[in-house]
């Protein structure tokens, strides 16, 4: 199959040329983060490190780590390296404790996510020809922002249908030709089972390719989608933090995703010593943004325990490669595409007056994520009628839903009743078996 | 005057009523009337019971969820038409209803229904003054 880059110069770029570009990118950043974000000099400065002892890439492991916490104790504007003024736009994601994470972007740091988006979208076979379909929620998920600017670029006609509303996807789809779907995995085997049930074979569907990210999921999952919609599936990285989609992407070759390395640098560390792992090891994932301006992340943990390969790829790009992540160090969920932490449902049970005892239990049934909280009723909640019982699972219902972007259903249940183990309650019960 | 009821909140798991009534008969605590409300994730045990007191200690011991109640309990006859007759009664005053149940006695021939409402002193006058006998606890340990 004849290869298709969307900046061919970057994306094969020998090895040591990366290097280079990524050491004078890796300097300037440097210095340009140390002048601009006072939290960030005194992460630099409490390390003994100065703008000056970071001469290239080589030197990155000088520098301090950033984290969630990190970022929730600089919220909102701790981390922002540009003047508003000559910000643009913010995209957000909710963060651990319910303090959400926002992110800023310059005019030019939205153009290089897009120009990461683009490139992902021509990996896939995308070209002007194509009608690509985005069906990411838009708004502040950076997903549907993200792949609709992609989809420009590349001079795709895009359809900005954001998630949802599943028989009006069908129907562009089907009228309009789509051949390009972006979505989360779960929607698309969603749409493809719905297609299924009105009569559609795969031979029916315009679409040959599609770009899936922001939920885990399994090469069972991607054969599943790639059988029904009849389409090749790619898998799509990112994090809000780092830009959104397009940290990194996959390529015809289907074995891990290119790290759009020239804005985003990648390490694995140690998560216990924070000590850099050499090439092929297993650890947790790190990125540095090399050129963003306005909210340039050094040396951001991830938490995705993950792994990097220089593995020459039949693609012909030279970017480094990553797994599919097999994991988190911390206790975060994705749920239906959104991050979900413990910490959040137990905030909320204690803002309503709840002890903080509860279950969070996640499935995937039918390719939709289930998402359920067992509460334990308290003796000071408990009435004799039924109504106010479910009045009460409503509210809380509705009290996470306004924390957490995605709704759960509530259940109460007697106290003590949730399963504990050595003492210690299991909050968290994944039934997804996703890696 | 009112009685007290025994709200007991259960799981819909298998065996719960059981250990919940083997807990009172161990305690000599005597169920005189029992109603179910359940949902597809709980049930709500509603009990009248001669000692309400030891019902309570022995069930909040053995880890249960209790809330006491005070509700209306009223006698009327055991011949078709005469819970309707009550009922208007209530309507007339427009008193809405919760919920209610009814049991019969061991001793009389007469059914009781026991009626949850906002307000019990309005709702037992209501009654008494259209002739209807309204009882309390001590006539509970009676029956």
């Amino acid at each position: 199959m004849a290869q298709n880059y969307y900046q061919k110069e970057i994306e094969t770029m020998p090895v040591e040329e990366m290097k280079k570009l990524q050491s004078e990118k890796l300097v300037k950043q440097v210095k340009h983060v140390y002048e601009n974000v006072p939290y960030y000099r005194n992460l630099m400065d409490e390390k003994g490190v100065k703008p000056e002892d970071i001469k290239g890439i080589e030197d990155l492991h000088k520098l301090p780590f950033l984290t969630k916490a990190d970022l929730r104790d600089a919220y909102p504007y701790g981390l922002l390296a540009k003047p508003l003024d000559d910000c643009v736009r913010i995209q957000s994601t909710s963060g651990t404790t319910g303090r959400r994470v926002v992110a800023f972007y310059t005019q030019k740091d939205v153009d290089l996510w897009e120009d990461c988006c683009a490139r992902a979208i021509v990996a896939a076979g995308g070209s002007n020809k194509d009608v690509c379909q985005v069906a990411y929620g838009y708004g502040l998920f950076t997903g549907g922002p993200g792949l609709n600017g992609g989809s420009h670029k590349v001079g795709c006609l895009t359809l900005p249908m954001s998630s949802g509303n599943t028989e009006r996807q069908i129907q562009f789809m089907t009228d309009l030709k789509a051949t390009i779907l972006c979505c989360t995995p779960s929607y698309a085997a969603y749409i493809g089972e719905t297609l299924k049930e009105q009569g559609y074979k795969p031979e029916d569907i315009p679409l040959k390719a599609g770009i899936f990210g922001a939920e885990p999921w399994t090469e069972e999952m991607r054969k599943g989608i790639e059988a029904t919609l009849g389409i090749k599936a790619y898998d799509i990285y990112g994090l809000t933090e780092t830009t959104g989609p397009g940290v990194s992407f996959e390529c015809s070759e289907q074995t891990g995703m290119h790290v759009n390395e020239d804005h985003f640098y990648a390490e694995i560390i140690d998560p216990d010593t924070g000590e850099v792992l050499p090439e092929g090891s297993k650890g947790e994932l790190v990125f540095t943004s090399l050129d963003k301006e306005a909210f340039p992340l050094l040396r951001y943990r991830t938490r995705d325990i993950c792994v990097l390969s220089r593995k020459k790829c039949s693609c012909g790009r030279t970017l480094i490669k990553m797994a599919k992540p097999m994991g988190r160090t911390d206790d975060m969920l994705i749920i239906r595409g959104v991050n979900v932490f413990p910490s959040q449902i137990e905030t909320v049970l204690l803002n309503e007056g709840y002890e903080p005892n509860y279950q969070i239990v996640v499935d995937r049934k039918n390719n939709t994520d289930t998402f359920e909280v067992n509460v334990e009723m308290t003796v000071e909640k408990f009435t004799d009628k039924v109504s106010e019982v479910l009045a009460m699972e409503k509210s809380l219902a509705n009290a996470m839903k306004a924390m957490l972007g995605i709704n759960p259903s509530v259940h109460l249940v007697a106290p003590k009743s949730i399963a504990r183990s050595e003492g210690k309650a299991v909050r968290v019960i994944d039934k997804r078996k996703l890696i | 005057m009112a009685i007290k009821q025994l709200t007991v909140f259960v799981e819909n798991k298998q065996g719960t009523l059981v250990s919940v009534t083997e807990a009172l008969s161990k305690h000599d605590v005597n169920i005189r009337a029992l109603s179910i409300a359940e949902t597809q994730d709980f049930g709500m045990l509603r009990l009248i019971v001669n000692d309400n007191e030891t019902a309570e200690k022995v069930l909040t011991e053995a880890g249960y969820l209790i809330k006491i109640t005070d509700v209306v309990g009223v006698k009327i006859g055991d011949a078709p038409g005469k819970l309707s007759g009550a009922l208007s009664v209530l309507d007339e005053k427009k008193i809405n209803m919760d919920y209610l149940y009814a049991f019969m006695s061991r001793t009389e021939k007469h059914a009781y229904v026991v009626i949850r409402v906002e307000d019990n002193a309005a709702t037992e006058k209501a009654l008494e003054e259209a002739g209807y006998h309204t009882i309390t606890e001590a006539d509970i340990c009676k029956l």
